[in-house]
């Protein structure tokens, strides 16, 4: 397995080596969602990592993959891969998910609604927490991954995101819903994020250590119980700030120190994140069977 | 596992669905660029949008910055030059060039999300303007000044 030293030199020879293809201007969040989707016919490959203190167990680094594709200007698709190593454990693959944003209304208004829907197959040793729903807790943690990854979850996922940007800042807020495909209950829970870039004017020279490419801000997370028990009883909650700074070669790096609020919570997670988007993906993959470009 | 059938489903038919729009939308956008039909939606910016004044429009560095985002975020559909391409249709065609900074700024912000441009109001609404400034300084396409149909 390449350690985690090899696999940051190589990404950071990645980032200097590889020509420019576009510049994102990603926000900075991990968890909640905005407005904005894929643009269209662009494909977007991000690594997420992270690393999880775990009291009276092992702790863990969980990492997973997203492939972005804007398939219209009002629709994206996504795909992920997800797995994690529990340390003095194992390394086990956790799932897939594939998840589809929508974004109904013509026009941008104040608030700005997108209609999200998820299917998850992931199994038990899933600690990604992309999200966190129903009685989510730290101790769900603590099963061994050969134990844990025997339960097997086919998922429903919904969301309201809603997304208002107001004098510069990017303020989100996501409803989550998640069913599980056998008899459980709805879960709920919630993301809300606001953001801002370092500078809101672009700078008359291409630099990458310019302010208006660090965008930062700060995301709160956690579960809001089920159908029967609702409420913030028995849920984890996290606090993070969050910065991500988007290089003009088109990639994208984001950081997120996350802290647990209440003792149900991990206390600590290091949070990271690296993507990069390759413009034009759809129509170079169309023009390898049609031989038109 | 009925429920389970009926959510693979919906998303194969998604998938399908989703290839095919984008496909469609391929061919659209192919012709967009010599149809002055996709110049419309510039129509539809409303008055108060239209009389808004750039506040760049004196700054000479908004050029240079513009153009900069221009490449970033434009060019891929629109074409460097933004004489247009398969994706988008030409910016230096006279509907947008003597369209107002308030209307360019208005379609920026909104996007044309049903034609396949994006909402751009990711962008801070600073540098949507200083790509305002730069559009304006394109100019009309010679093929544009000699034969008004392209």
């Amino acid at each position: 397995m390449v350690s985690s030293a090899r696999f940051a030199t190589l990404i950071f020879i990645l980032i200097i080596v590889l020509p420019r293809l576009v510049q994102a201007q990603e926000n900075p969040y991990i968890v909640t969602y905005d407005q904005f989707l894929e643009e269209p016919r662009n494909l977007e490959i991000e690594y997420f990592s992270t690393y999880g203190m775990q009291r009276g167990g092992n702790d863990f680094h969980s990492y997973w993959v997203e492939f972005e594709y804007g398939a219209t200007a009002w629709w994206t698709t996504e795909f992920y891969l997800d797995a994690q190593t529990t340390f003095h454990d194992s390394t086990v693959a956790t799932g897939v998910r594939w998840e589809n944003r929508f974004r109904p209304l013509k026009r941008e208004y104040f608030i700005n609604p997108v209609l999200y829907v998820e299917y998850e197959h992931v199994n038990g040793a899933d600690k990604i927490l992309k999200e966190l729903e129903g009685h989510d807790i730290e101790n769900d943690f603590l099963t061994p991954n050969a134990e844990a990854r025997d339960e097997v979850k086919n998922e429903l996922e919904l969301k309201l995101i809603l997304g208002s940007n107001l004098k510069g800042w990017n303020v989100s807020e996501n409803f989550l819903f998640v069913k599980n495909l056998t008899n459980e209950p709805w879960e709920f829970g919630y993301a809300v994020g606001a953001s801002r870039p370092l500078a809101l004017k672009a700078s008359a020279k291409r630099c990458s250590f310019c302010p208006q490419n660090f965008v930062a801000g700060v995301e709160m997370y956690g579960g809001l119980g089920d159908r029967y028990n609702f409420g913030l009883q028995e849920t984890s909650q996290y606090l993070a700030p969050v910065l991500a700074w988007n290089i003009p070669s088109g990639w994208t790096l984001r950081l997120s120190p996350t802290f647990g609020l209440n003792d149900n919570s991990h206390q600590f997670m290091l949070r990271v994140g690296v993507a990069r988007e390759i413009p034009g993906f759809g129509d170079m993959v169309k023009s390898l069977f049609t031989g038109r470009r | 596992m009925n429920n389970r059938m009926l959510v693979l489903a919906f998303f194969a038919v998604s998938l399908g669905a989703s290839v095919a729009s984008a496909q469609n939308q391929t061919k659209q956008d192919v012709s967009a660029a010599h149809d002055s039909h996709d110049y419309s939606e510039l129509n539809k910016a409303p008055a108060k949008a239209r009389t808004r004044m750039n506040p760049f429009q004196n700054d000479p560095e908004a050029v240079v910055a513009g153009q900069i985002l221009f490449e970033d975020h434009c060019a891929e559909c629109h074409g460097a030059a933004g004489i247009g391409g398969k994706k988008g249709p030409s910016l230096r065609h006279p509907e947008v060039q003597n369209a107002t900074p308030g209307t360019l700024f208005w379609l920026l912000t909104n996007g044309v999300a049903w034609k396949g441009m994006p909402v751009w109001s990711r962008l801070p609404e600073a540098q949507r303007w200083q790509l305002v400034r730069y559009m304006k300084t394109l100019g009309v396409n010679d093929g544009y000044k000699t034969d008004e149909k392209p």
